[in-house]
């Protein structure tokens, strides 16, 4: 039995902002319902009561519960007996501009490393660096930091017992260019060096800032931990989002927890999934949104947390330093020439409320989105490598973003997944249908019964099993032999050949038992397991296997290329 | 559902904020009529230090013992060359100044100057009258007149006469389009796509061009042009919507101001085109809901630019052609077809 409290968890994002309903039902909690409302963050109003207020009355217009005042100016906050109102509220923002961070430290590849790494954590920036290597005078360090205008310095260095003069100097230097800056444009400092130099850095430079300490991000040479200042870093981003966000402040005084920024709240359900699963693998979340996205990974409880600063609204056209418009174009399966997606993607950046409107514009979107996945699972493959010699399978893959929900199928949901990710071995991908991971992970901090529940429900969507099988086997030759045992004694056989992808008949929660018998050298999984027998579920594209290869390589004939797209896609709509 | 509103509008009221980032000075006053390049507002500009490292140019021991030995006070102008500090009259050591400029800070033996430099200027960015001084920041300034806002700028003020080079909203501007009879003036053309066009235009030179569409590629020159460059409706090869040109077409050689400042949609600040006129107007709203019956422009290929009349909001979700399910709206094109747009893709024109 529990006890029994409604939730009401508002996620301010920078172009929608959504109410979501959380109650309990038959003993459980489930997700009721979302109301949504254009995001108010911005000119001419500023001020994110609007838009909560306006996304608030769509939540009620649905469930036809009552959670305004009668003149509907207040949240009814706690729950009446007459069923109006909700009993807890919580609240998580991507919205607001990209934070413009300092990142000062001693050595470039170890804490300016660490810097920058906590800086990828939240929606931030880091607009200049100042190390020892730095050749640049005093005066011009000064010079460098006034033109950056930071919200925040990030400031490392010294293992425990290590250098303290040169972190001395570091913070001589951001005193003085912070004397000299107005008292409305003076950053937040967050030290994360030396716990030995905490209470000295915090009384020199207190005088002209605020100051927050963080544990050490480099407490020795070799290791690094972000984690605890990570903590730090969302409180202070919370706050300088208080006088960034009209309104933020005063809605978070209802909450039951402070406002969290959405990446650290959706990273803290990755964490929690990756305790309970299979500790052997690693649990992974994305969610692409309109300015950023976030690219979480969780081994045992340990987390990556990464925000990228790209997304499918103002700021898509970044994945044109990433990548050259014929490498997006490879990936759509209608004929474009590069003027009409550069002119796009520009189109999109001042627009980026809008959605796609034809075909074309569906096909850039996703397009899109497969490369910034690509993008984020390099660099975490690369991080993989280094710091545990081997790729890992991911069990499961949460996928959130409106370019994965609005998608016309699930499977072109997961066919962007899986061309974005490539990932390896066997994994549940499951997609969040109703944007609710972030809000899960702040309700959590009050309540951890909630997230729990709500993720055993239907609120999320399983799109499939899927079998990524690892062969260096030449393109449609076997490389895996299936039988799928149904629960009521049905036995059917697969040959998957190298090179296709294959949706199993298996229907939605329905759970089978699968052979695999690995043909020519291959390995169904990243730890060199050759088959076997195990039990799966079945999402809505059925279950999957993907043998395409890794990385995958389409064709440089546009036309066959074209045809082949056609070809995945149509293969995961049999089911 | 709140609707963003674009204001391509004869004639209105308008009231602009023109801000410095930092403390300065203003420099007109309540009454006076401004043109758009007029500046209204200065500070000293804070992104050139000189750091006086007195106690090590001294050989002093400790920075207490300089401090007695500088003979500045904060705040304190100084010309290069001027004193900063000396030690004892028998073995005289002196410390000058290096620039000129202002000692902002003096502290662990050291003195930094912020050095002399141009002011930082705040153009008035439309021709009006100056209401109302905001002490150390800036001034408001209102005028009536026709209103265009564009989608983006290069960050440029200017004002000059009003040329049309469009015979049709859809006309390329070619560089033999431009002759020196368009010096000094502001040119309407459909879109770009050329650099030499920016080049031939930056010889001449114009005082800012208003186009329907840039290609994405000329970003850069366009950035570095030294006249304003205002677009109106995105990027690619898409005409002037059918109501600006109308707008703009029957305002040829009238004064126009462009403050093509970057669109930011945080602040609120907007590209835009003033054309001041003799008449009195009510101010216009900033945001509304969409209702039947508003002219709308749709803001996304394939329509890109089009304008039309709301027809009716669609109840519920609608599933689009391509599959996509979302609020919707019925909207009747200038050209009478018939289309289904999702409504955060249109913006209401008022």
């Amino acid at each position: 039995m529990i006890d029994a409290e409604s939730v009401l968890a508002v996620e301010i994002g920078s172009t929608q902002t959504r109410a979501a309903l959380f109650d309990v039902v038959e003993r459980k909690y489930h997700f009721i319902a979302s109301g949504s409302a254009p995001s108010t963050v911005d000119a001419p109003f500023r001020d994110a009561g609007e838009c909560v207020h306006l996304a608030i009355e769509d939540l009620q217009a649905v469930t036809g519960r009552k959670l305004l005042d009668k003149d509907s100016q207040h949240i009814i906050i706690p729950g009446k007996a007459d069923g109006s109102g909700i009993d807890r509220m919580a609240i998580t923002f991507s919205a607001g501009p990209t934070l413009r961070v300092i990142n000062a430290g001693l050595l470039d590849d170890v804490s300016l490393q660490s810097g920058k790494n906590l800086t990828s954590t939240a929606k931030a920036k880091v607009i200049d660096s100042f190390g020892l290597s730095d050749a640049r005078s005093t005066d011009q360090k000064i010079d460098a930091i006034i033109k950056a205008e930071p919200d925040l310095i990030i400031l490392t260095g010294g293992t425990q017992q290590g250098a303290s003069r040169s972190v001395l100097k570091m913070v001589e230097l951001i005193m003085m260019a912070s004397r000299i800056l107005p008292d409305d444009k003076r950053p937040e400092v967050i030290y994360a060096g030396n716990r030995m130099l905490a209470k000295k850095i915090k009384e020199v430079l207190g005088k002209w800032l605020s100051v927050h300490t963080a544990p050490n991000v480099r407490p020795s040479i070799d290791l690094e931990n972000i984690s605890p200042a990570e903590a730090v870093l969302t409180g202070v981003v919370t706050r300088i989002r208080y006088n960034q966000i009209g309104g933020l402040q005063t809605l978070g005084k209802r909450c039951s927890t402070p406002p969290s920024p959405s990446p650290q709240a959706f990273g803290r359900i990755v964490r929690f999934l990756s305790e309970i699963y299979n500790p052997n693998k690693g649990v992974m979340g994305v969610d692409i949104g309109a300015s950023s996205t976030t690219f979480s990974v969780a081994v045992a409880g340990g987390l990556t947390n990464k925000v990228y600063p790209i997304g499918l609204g103002n700021h898509i056209t970044n994945i044109l330093d990433l990548y050259e418009p014929a490498e997006i174009m490879q990936w759509i399966p209608i004929p474009i020439n590069e003027e009409t997606l550069v002119s796009y993607l520009w189109q999109k950046s001042i627009t980026p409320n809008s959605q796609p409107l034809d075909q074309m514009a569906m096909a850039i979107e996703q397009a899109v989105a497969r490369l910034i996945l690509r993008h984020a699972m390099q660099e975490i493959n690369e991080k993989w490598q280094e710091d545990w010699e081997n790729e890992f399978a991911f069990e499961p893959i949460l996928a959130g973003g409106a370019v994965l929900r609005n998608a016309p199928t699930p499977a072109q949901s997961l066919l962007t997944l899986l061309d974005g990710l490539q990932p390896i071995g066997i994994s549940t991908i499951i997609l969040d249908q109703n944007n609710l991971t972030a809000s899960l992970g702040t309700i959590a901090a009050f309540n951890p019964v909630l997230p729990v529940q709500v993720l055993e429900s239907g609120a999320f969507l399983n799109l499939g099993t899927v079998i990524c099988p690892i062969s260096k086997a030449r393109y449609g030759t076997p490389v895996l032999n299936v039988r799928l045992e149904h629960e009521n004694g049905l036995k059917e056989t697969f040959q998957i050949k190298q090179g296709s992808i294959v949706s199993l008949p298996l229907q939605l929660g329905q759970t089978a038992n699968i052979h695999l018998d690995a043909l020519r050298g291959t390995e169904v999984d990243p730890h060199g397991k050759r088959g076997g027998r195990f039990k799966i579920v079945g999402g809505i594209c059925g279950a999957v296997i993907d043998a395409r290869g890794r990385p995958i390589l389409l064709p440089k004939e546009d036309g066959r290329r074209r045809d082949l797209l056609k070809k995945w896609q149509k293969s995961l709509e049999s089911n | 559902m709140l609707a963003p509103v674009t204001h391509i509008i004869p004639l209105t009221k308008i009231r602009r904020a023109r801000l410095l980032p930092t403390k300065g000075r203003v420099v007109v006053q309540v009454g006076q009529i401004v043109g758009a390049s007029d500046v209204v507002a200065e500070a000293r500009q804070q992104n050139q230090h000189t750091l006086v490292d007195v106690q090590r140019a001294l050989s002093l021991a400790s920075a207490a013992e300089t401090r007695k030995l500088i003979d500045r006070k904060l705040g304190e102008r100084i010309q290069e060359g001027d004193v900063i500090a000396e030690t004892g009259k028998i073995f005289r050591r002196v410390v000058r100044a290096p620039v000129n400029g202002v000692i902002v800070m003096i502290s662990n033996g050291q003195v930094l100057i912020e050095a002399d430099r141009p002011p930082l200027r705040i153009k008035a960015g439309l021709e009006g009258e100056v209401i109302e001084i905001i002490p150390e920041q800036g001034v408001l300034v209102e005028t009536n007149g026709a209103l265009l806002q564009g989608v983006w700028g290069n960050g440029k003020i200017n004002q000059g006469l009003l040329v049309n080079l469009a015979n049709t909203p859809n006309e390329e501007l070619t560089p033999a389009k431009l002759d020196v009879s368009m010096r000094g003036s502001i040119v309407l053309s459909g879109w770009c796509s050329r650099p030499e066009t920016l080049d031939v235009a930056a010889q001449l030179p114009l005082r800012g061009l208003i186009l329907g569409s840039i290609m994405p590629e000329l970003i850069p020159a366009a950035e570095k042009a030294e006249f304003p460059i205002l677009v109106l409706e995105g990027f690619g090869q898409m005409a002037i919507n059918n109501i600006a040109y109308k707008l703009l077409t029957t305002n040829e050689q009238r004064s126009i101001a462009l403050n093509a400042t970057p669109w930011d949609a945080f602040s609120g600040a907007r590209p835009e085109a003033v054309i001041t006129l003799p008449a009195s107007a009510e101010n216009s709203p900033e945001i509304d809901v969409f209702t039947a019956g508003q002219t709308i422009r749709v803001l996304t290929p394939p329509y890109c630019g089009k304008t039309g009349i709301l027809s009716e909001i669609l109840p519920g979700l609608t599933t689009l052609d391509n599959g996509l399910r979302t609020r919707a709206a019925a909207v009747r094109l200038e050209n009478s077809q018939e289309v289904t747009i999702p409504l955060v893709n249109l913006d209401i024109l008022k």
